[in-house]
């Protein structure tokens, strides 16, 4: 991958406070409301914050593609995220049934999110095979 | 659709990346538009037909 342009940069600055978040209040929530130490409203507001920190990530991919300038590597990063939800959708969907006909075991809905974050990295491996390159954003 | 692209930049003695800086894209906007596999849109493709002063249809070349 070469230098990183302004768009890519703060991307990654975003990640790495999503990031942060997510690990500091995962630790909280954990701590505090899976051990029992909190309930109530604030059990509510500490169990939202590790998913409000995982949305932070689509918002960082989200400003990526608005802020990317290059119209080629804004159209990878659109591919890279097609296949990243085709994917992470159609597992989930399959997985849904097999579940619903009690054929395999039930499975946390944060799942979709790994999922599709993996899925990326499918869509950079798609880029790199189709066009020859894996695109200079995310994964 | 096919270009000029590569013969062009050949001509002036630029390197994919010096036109790149000088179209302010990627590097590899630059290679993925020389070797086909990216047609650019219309605002870069006029940016690019400034550059080397000439018209469009001078350097994308119509496959029909």
């Amino acid at each position: 991958m070469g230098p990183r342009n302004p768009a890519q940069r703060r991307y990654v600055l975003r990640v790495a406070i999503a990031t942060a978040a997510y690990l500091i209040t995962l630790a909280a929530a954990v701590r505090l409301v899976g051990r029992g130490e909190v309930t109530g409203p604030l059990a509510w507001l500490l169990a939202l914050l590790p998913g409000l920190s995982v949305a932070g990530f689509f918002w960082a991919i989200g400003r990526l593609l608005i802020e990317e300038k290059d119209e080629y590597l804004r159209m990878l990063l659109v591919r890279q995220v097609l296949v990243a939800t085709a994917f992470a959708l159609s597992i989930t969907s399959v997985w849904g049934f097999l579940e619903n006909f009690r054929l395999v075991d039930h499975v946390d809905a944060y799942w979709v999110a790994i999922l599709w974050f993996f899925g990326l990295g499918v869509g950079a491996f798609v880029n790199r095979l189709t066009l020859g390159t894996a695109g200079g954003g995310c994964a | 659709m096919n270009n000029r692209l590569r013969v062009l930049r050949a001509e002036r003695g630029w390197s994919q990346g010096d036109l790149a800086e000088r179209l302010q894209v990627s590097r590899q906007s630059v290679n993925a538009i020389e070797t086909g596999r990216y047609d650019p849109s219309l605002p870069l493709a006029f940016r690019i037909a400034k550059l080397f002063a000439l018209p469009v249809e001078a350097i994308f070349l119509s496959e029909v």
